[in-house]
């Protein structure tokens, strides 16, 4: 699809979002105006000290919290004051989430947590109809994240590296347009980490796939075309990567 | 899709939940064998009541009855023809029995009830209780077939082998009165040793078998007279004409002849016969006229008859009804008219008998002051109401026990979610919606109403089943009866399963957890995601 449209081109924008949390009576500004553009294909980073509204800022991009001020603009359209249905539908149909602590469902194997978006998306008798091709589409993402072996395992049963490329496949199973990673080495060991950047940079480049990644990891950052720095809030220098 | 596979690997994994379950199951079953046993009780108890009253009875209000039972019977047929199966004429009225027994007379008040056997026998079940069409059990096996089929109409007429024990009984009484002074004493002596042997006389060895040696020894020794002897039988009869059965006969209930005692040796409940088939008893009851007078006459008891209600067995002595409407006066000589207290009817459809009681009731032929009419639930009607109060306040209470339940599965509900908020978080993330997540919840608490109401139905339909089982084991176990037949008058434990009630019973537990989970179910709901996965 990406291949289609030319690049360079704004898939994802924030105009001016401001967001604060209350804690108690006391109104705390995380965000304080921030504008970003990101294009489609391009694999940018999100950096900054802890408590400087990185994650926040991911939230907001993903639907996953809605601003108090500001825009998020998807292929120049609004969608941050869509109803809870489309936002719903977007984030399940459009956004990939990867977390720092993997977020696996426990009851459910590998190949169900992986289908799990899926799951979501189908009615009981659509997933029914369709399981063969679903589940096929589960074993071949397991199998290009490296996890063939442990197919019908618990996440408990899992390495963190392994439970971190798990929930790759479970992003990518609904097919995403953009791939948002909090932190997605933040919790792995150095080689477990490299494997996972790795992977996500060549989903980039095989798939034209929009990656946001927030770290605070700065050697990390490195890796993707751009580097966003946020500080209390703002936005501070914006960076192609060398 | 999501939310039925969680459902289902929620209920497979939590084994909490299940714990919160089990006070579901507990309440399910409890009330399944506490409304299976009130129900049989009820449907036992109303079946004997019924069987032993008519669907409807029309009564005369005072003793003195009216007269002309079959033009009232065509008036009645008249009102409300097209409902009635048939009809009975009776007259019922207060009386005493009294009759000797080891040397004292026993009298006892009972209520004495002139029928027409035939067709009081179609309009409510009569040849079910009479002793002679029943046969003799012991251990649920057929010791002795019925001496009368069920096919047979009941009569007056007495058995052959209580014929040949009236003959003997009749014989005594000649050689003792023959031989007038060395009887007296004939007759105390055999009853200082007849205790023992009497206390060995239960419910089992009775009816009298007039043919087994010993009891016509120990009928020897009963002494045996009519009490009004002097009054109504001139004395001059000859012994065949003695042998004869008197012309009042009458069916006793087994508890106006009988005691039930605990033999101390063996710590079994026996019964005592004090009069059988073909003994003589004395009647007294009041004339029917002013002013009322005392009636005595002796009758032969022809059969003895056991409903299964102790209040009617204990209380009623049906007689034959020509006799005693002559006995009471209620019988015209000269015109040869004959009167009754009473019409028993049966109906064609008991749906009908409001219809036509008040259709009766509406009558100008029987008008309100003079007669009354009744269904026997109206007459019994304490009791059954007594009955249905009981259970629906037992219900209410067993109903509690599972509304506490859906308590607890609410408090583990709320744990649960809170340990499932980053699930929640994650589940939203990847596109659920807030009603999804509800709906998982919801679908928790519906899959654990529905395990634990299957559950504690299947167990409460296997206890009912094999209530008796166990009530067996319990009494083995605790070493004393845990169903006494003397408190509740049952052999065993009646019950009956009526599947509305089965239903009703598993699709309120089901709501109980349905209802229970709905509050953590929207709590769950409302979570916002960012807030769920935030923190680790």
């Amino acid at each position: 699809m990406t291949g289609i449209i030319k690049m360079p081109q704004t898939h994802l924008s924030a105009i001016a979002l401001e967001k604060a949390y209350s804690k108690g009576k006391l109104q705390v500004p995380v965000l304080r105006g921030v504008e970003v553009q990101i294009k489609r294909g391009e694999f940018v980073s999100i950096v900054g000290q802890s408590g400087s509204g990185k994650s926040t800022l991911l939230h907001l991009l993903g639907l996953l919290d809605t601003p108090d001020v500001g825009e998020i603009l998807y292929d120049g359209q609004r969608i941050d004051d869509l109803p809870a249905q489309k936002r719903d539908q977007l984030r399940n149909r459009v956004f990939g989430f990867i977390f720092q602590f993997y977020h696996l469902l426990p009851e459910l194997n590998l190949l169900e947590n992986v289908l799990t978006p899926l799951m979501i998306r189908h009615s009981v008798w659509e997933y029914w109809k369709r399981r063969k091709e679903f589940q096929d589409l589960g074993r071949d993402l397991i199998h290009k994240v490296g996890l063939d072996h442990r197919l019908t395992h618990k996440p408990s049963e899992l390495s963190g590296g392994e439970m971190q490329r798990a929930a790759i496949a479970r992003a990518l199973v609904a097919t995403p347009e953009v791939l948002l990673a909090d932190e997605p080495t933040g919790n792995l060991d150095n080689k477990s980490g490299r494997e996972i950047m790795d992977l996500l940079s060549s989903l980039n480049e095989s798939r034209q796939l929009t990656i946001i990644m927030v770290t605070h990891d700065e050697a990390l950052a490195r890796q993707a075309h751009r580097t966003v720095r946020l500080a209390e809030g703002q936005l501070q220098v914006q960076r192609e990567a060398a | 899709m999501y939310k039925l596979l969680l459902c289902c690997r929620y209920l497979r994994t939590r084994y909490i939940a299940l714990a919160s379950i089990i006070s579901v199951m507990l309440g399910v079953a409890t009330m399944i064998v506490v409304n299976s046993v009130m129900a049989g009780f009820s449907t036992q108890m109303r079946e004997r009541i019924h069987g032993i009253l008519a669907d409807m009875v029309l009564e005369v209000n005072g003793t003195d009855g009216a007269p002309n039972p079959e033009a009232n019977m065509e008036k009645i047929r008249k009102v409300a023809g097209k409902y009635i199966e048939s009809m009975s004429p009776v007259v019922e009225i207060y009386g005493m029995v009294s009759f000797q027994w080891r040397g004292q007379y026993i009298t006892k008040p009972v209520t004495l009830i002139g029928i027409e056997p035939e067709s009081k026998s179609r309009v409510g079940v009569l040849k079910d209780h009479l002793k002679s069409f029943q046969p003799e059990m012991d251990g649920g096996k057929i010791v002795k077939p019925a001496a009368r089929s069920l096919s047979e109409a009941p009569n007056w007429e007495l058995l052959e082998s209580y014929q040949r024990y009236r003959r003997i009984q009749v014989q005594n009484q000649v050689r003792w009165q023959h031989q007038a002074e060395p009887a007296e004493q004939d007759a105390e002596m055999p009853q200082a040793e007849a205790p023992d042997k009497l206390a060995q006389l239960s419910l089992k060895t009775f009816p009298f078998h007039p043919d087994a040696a010993d009891l016509t020894q120990e009928a020897n020794s009963l002494p045996m007279k009519d009490l009004f002897e002097d009054d109504v039988a001139p004395k001059e009869l000859s012994i065949e004409e003695r042998e004869k059965p008197l012309s009042g006969r009458l069916y006793v209930g087994l508890g106006v002849v009988s005691f039930q005692y605990e033999n101390q040796k063996t710590g079994k409940l026996e019964t005592e016969v004090m009069a059988v088939p073909g003994d003589d008893i004395a009647i007294s009851t009041v004339s029917a006229g002013r002013p009322p007078e005392v009636v005595h006459f002796t009758a032969t008891i022809v059969d003895t008859f056991q409903s299964g209600m102790s209040e009617y067995d204990a209380n009623l002595v049906f007689c034959n009804l020509e006799y005693l409407q002559e006995m009471r006066g209620m019988f015209n000589r000269k015109t040869g008219e004959r009167s009754f207290t009473s019409i028993q009817i049966k109906l064609k459809d008991y749906n009908d008998a409001d219809k036509v009681v008040s259709l009766l009731r509406s009558s100008s032929e029987f008008p309100v002051g003079l007669f009354s009419v009744q269904t026997w639930e109206s007459k019994q009607g304490p009791l059954l109401a007594a009955v249905s109060v009981e259970s629906a306040i037992l219900n209410v209470l067993l109903f509690l026990i599972i509304a506490v339940a859906g308590f607890g599965i609410l408090a583990i509900f709320f744990m649960i979610v809170v340990e499932k908020t980053r699930d929640i978080g994650i589940l939203k993330a990847l596109g659920a919606s807030s009603g999804g997540v509800q709906s998982i919840f919801l679908g928790y608490g519906l899959a654990l109403g529905i395990v634990g109401s299957g559950v504690g139905m299947i167990s409460g339909l296997v206890f009912v089943w094999n209530i008796n089982v166990i009530e067996s084991w319990l009494t083995w176990l605790t070493g004393h009866k845990v169903f006494d037949q003397r408190i509740y008058y049952f052999p065993t434990i009646p019950t009956s399963i009526e599947p509305l009630m089965v239903f009703w019973v598993a699709f309120g537990a089901m709501s109980i957890a349905v209802l229970a989970s709905i509050l953590p179910a929207r709590r769950a709901a409302r979570m916002h995601p960012v807030q769920c996965l935030r923190y680790e």
